[in-house]
């Protein structure tokens, strides 16, 4: 009678209570505790800044994290947004005040994209200020709210703010748009988005892991489309017009419809900053592609920027990139002019 | 009794009459009052919270629908899944249990103002959490423990008044055995209390990967430990009462319950599946994921065989067709909760909107379902009022259909946006692609709101104190 979980409802839920705080011990409070004190960032990572821990409580505040993970899966599909993501990638997220729990970057959903690694990627803040004062101007298809109330509109803005062009059906009619300090620190926090070596590698299943990749790179053909969508599309755009007054369009574009192809690779290799293009300037920074591309990507892309949209440019193959990208005094030019 | 079928061949009505709820409870007013009161927050946060909801649905076909900050869709979202956790169906199984567990232990509710009590601090703690996350403040965007402490401190003390109550009602009761509903009931209480803690104290969860640690521990088990086990118990109560037969196995019912306890705690990590907590965590959950097989199981074949040969009975009622929707809407998500755990399937759903659907179909195919059942079950009975048939009837299909509107096209887009990514073409195309299955999303919403605001009425019509007093004096 006594010990009848039936009959004696002390004993019932005596177990119920103190059984579930030893399961919850087991697997929540010890792990946590015993990651907690492995919890050192990596050797080549830096600190936060100011700006940019204020940038992350933005994104906290607004709600980026339904939307967007920071999390790369030693997957093959995950592949693209960057290399696995390690416990010491996120060593430095941490309570931002005794209100608020530690900011759960790592995401439970793609609506958009991966952020891991969005300051590689797309390091041009001309782009994530256009981007978050309305997605729409730099990515048509894009479903992401617009976000001007981290924007002002002012008629002669000082020279020290930060001036966004807009494209004319995206502009104010009323004045100029300025970016306010939490749109700043926001996008100082995205541009710091970047993986950093990792000493050793560390995927878990890596055995599986390699011969899957290898057997998927022998099926997988290397697509100029495809690979201009992933890298080029967000800035040139699909129709590779790029926007008006930021990104150039490579329509017609002297670069890639000129016969010889040396400074077309060089700019995909490289990047460029500061460059006028048929009189116009563009302030925004094109990133280089040299670590994340392989010569025969670089082709690829190439080749489908000087065939379609009415660009008839001869094409080019993998070994004229490698050629490029061997060549010290091609490489000497590049870092003086920038 | 029910009426002769002449009648109804007379009057041609436009559907199949039901049967008129025969016996009326005998419950004090006090009792009544608290309970219904509990009812109508709930619905009103029902509507609430799917109002937002389907505002949010509509964002992603039109998503410059608003530009105004505290309706964006990042604020919004939280408002959403916190209201009808907490606001809807936390008080509608409360205002259940309330009745359940002193029924099953034969003796008044233990303290009235208590349940005032706790029902004031949960809708003052939704009130501010509301307004605080469009204002922008949250708990980090941890998925259901958005809202900052010191606003989720006021709903976990509500929820241990209601623990402690219902725990002095049943150690006070007047039958030496404890109702199988109560071992559910107050368990549900109890693990979500040690789980709010857990989830709030500082001190052991601290930078990047410890905290998601908890996390997973957390986001999986405020759904499974608290609206799961407390749903169940009160269908151990409402099914075998409406079918008016004993339920088919109570030593199920005792089965499901241990293995739910220790299957169900280990699992939460199963959402950080390939993510960088300890390898060997994700294993564990992925194991137990099928260990959840057996409570699952046992607790829905244990309903469906109480059931059994009941068929034309649960079609002349009005309450046990939400019962049984619920029932079976259990069976579904559980396996294929199983199923996404699995490290194969995991690689094509996990990111997409498969999961979306899979959390409508639990929340509210199941949970929702099964507190609706409930809610027709006892309501009338208490206040002898009844809802007019036609209006729950279209509260039942409309929801019903909507929510599977809502979640196979989600299922399906999902899937194809996991292939899209598995086949490596550009992130945009997994977007476009969902445009289709996002307006289906948003018809099967719509679909669902509106048989919410059906609810609401029904509500209304079963208040106490209305008309009425004379079909429960010519049916008794």
């Amino acid at each position: 009678m006594k010990l009848n979980f039936h009959k004696n409802h002390k004993l019932l839920f005596g177990v119920v209570f103190w059984g579930f705080v030893f399961l919850s011990l087991i697997i929540a409070v010890f792990p946590a505790l015993w990651v907690q004190q492995e919890n050192e960032p990596l050797p080549a990572s830096e600190p936060m800044t100011e700006l940019e821990r204020k940038g992350m409580k933005v994104f906290i505040n607004e709600g980026c994290a339904y939307c967007h993970t920071q999390q790369v899966r030693p997957i093959e599909m995950d592949k693209n947004w960057g290399r696995p993501s390690a416990p010491g990638d996120y060593a430095r997220v941490n309570r931002p005040s005794v209100w608020r729990q530690t900011p759960a970057v790592l995401g439970s959903e793609r609506t958009g994209p991966d952020l891991t690694n969005i300051g590689k990627r797309q390091p041009s803040a001309v782009w994530h200020y256009m981007h978050l004062y309305n997605p729409r101007a730099v990515v048509e298809e894009s479903i992401m709210p617009s976000y001007p109330w981290l924007f002002e509109v002012k008629n002669d803005p000082g020279s020290d703010e930060t001036v966004v062009s807009m494209p004319d059906d995206y502009g104010s009619d009323e004045g100029q748009i300025v970016a306010t300090e939490e749109a700043k620190a926001l996008i100082a926090y995205l541009q710091s988005l970047e993986q950093v070596a990792m000493n050793a590698p560390a995927t878990s299943d890596s055995e599986e892991d390699t011969s899957e990749k290898i057997s998927e790179n022998q099926q997988k053909t290397i697509d100029g489309a495809s690979i201009y969508a992933n890298n080029c599309a967000s800035c040139h755009q699909n129709n590779g017009q790029g926007v008006q007054g930021a990104f150039p369009s490579l329509v017609d574009d002297p670069v890639v419809i000129d016969e010889d192809p040396t400074d077309h690779i060089r700019a995909v290799l490289y990047g460029m900053q500061g460059v006028s293009i048929k009189g116009e300037a563009y302030n925004g920074i094109m990133q280089p592609f040299e670590q994340t591309l392989s010569d025969e990507e670089v082709a690829a892309v190439i080749n489908h920027e000087r065939t379609n949209w009415g660009n008839d440019a001869p094409t080019i193959t993998a070994e004229d990139v490698a050629e490029v990208r061997n060549n010290d005094e091609l490489n000497e030019i590049t870092a003086e002019e920038e | 009794m029910n009426k002769p079928s002449a009648v109804r061949s007379v009057e041609r009505p436009l559907t199949v009459e039901k049967a008129k709820v025969e016996e009326r409870i005998d419950t004090s007013p006090k009792s009544v009052k608290l309970i219904f009161t509990f009812i109508a927050c709930s619905a009103f946060w029902l509507v609430f919270g799917t109002l937002v909801g389907e505002y949010l649905g509509f964002k992603f076909v039109w998503p410059e629908l608003d530009s105004i900050s505290w309706l964006s869709f990042g604020r919004l979202r939280p408002v959403h899944t916190n209201v009808v956790f907490w606001g809807f169906l936390s008080q509608a199984m409360i205002a259940l249990a309330l009745y359940v567990v002193p029924r099953t232990s034969q003796r008044e509710l233990f303290s009235y103002r208590l349940g005032w009590f706790s029902l004031g601090l949960m809708n003052l703690s939704i009130i501010t959490g509301v307004i605080a996350l469009m204002a922008c403040i949250n708990n980090g965007a941890q998925e259901y423990r958005e809202f900052i402490w010191p606003i989720f401190a006021l709903f976990a003390f509500g929820l241990i008044l209601v623990a402690y109550n219902l725990y002095k009602t049943i150690a006070d009761r007047n039958v030496k055995e404890i109702y199988i509903s109560n071992w559910y009931i107050l368990a549900a209480c109890l693990w979500t209390i040690i789980l709010v803690l857990i989830a709030y104290l500082p001190g052991y969860q601290q930078d990047g990967i410890s905290q998601t640690v908890i996390q997973g521990y957390y986001m999986h088990q405020g759904v499974g430990q608290w609206f799961t086990p407390m749903v169940l118990g009160l269908t151990y109560y409402f099914l075998p009462k409406l079918l008016n037969r004993p339920i088919y196995s109570y030593s199920l019912g005792v089965l499901a319950f241990w293995t739910q306890m220790v299957f169900y705690t280990m699992i939460g990590s199963h959402h950080f599946v390939f993510s960088p907590i300890p390898w060997w965590i994700q294993t564990v959950a992925i194991v137990f994921s099928v260990g959840m097989i057996v409570p699952v199981t046992a607790g829905t074949g244990n309903f469906l065989l109480t059931m059994r040969g009941k068929w034309r009975s649960i079609a002349r009622s009005y309450s046990l067709p939400f019962i049984l929707a619920g029932v079976i809407f259990y069976a579904i998500v559980s396996y294929q909760g199983t199923l996404e755990a699995f490290r194969s399937l995991n690689k094509v759903w996990h990111f997409t909107n498969f999961t979306i659907a899979h959390s409508h179909m639990s929340m509210y195919g199941f949970i929702s379902f099964l507190v609706w059942g409930g809610i027709y079950g006892l309501i009338p009975r208490m206040t002898g009022n009844e809802p007019p048939q036609f209006a729950v009837g279209a509260h039942f299909w409309l929801a019903l259909i909507g929510v599977l509107v809502y979640s196979i096209p989600l299922m399906i887009g999902g899937t194809l946006q996991g292939l899209s990514w598995i086949a490596g073409e550009s992130f945009m195309e997994s977007v476009t692609l969902m445009t289709p299955y996002w307006v289906w999303r948003a018809v099967g919403g719509t679909m669902m709101f509106i048989s919410h605001l059906v609810f609401a009425y029904n509500v209304w019509k079963m208040r106490p104190g209305n008309k009425n007093e004379v079909v429960e004096s010519t049916n008794s």
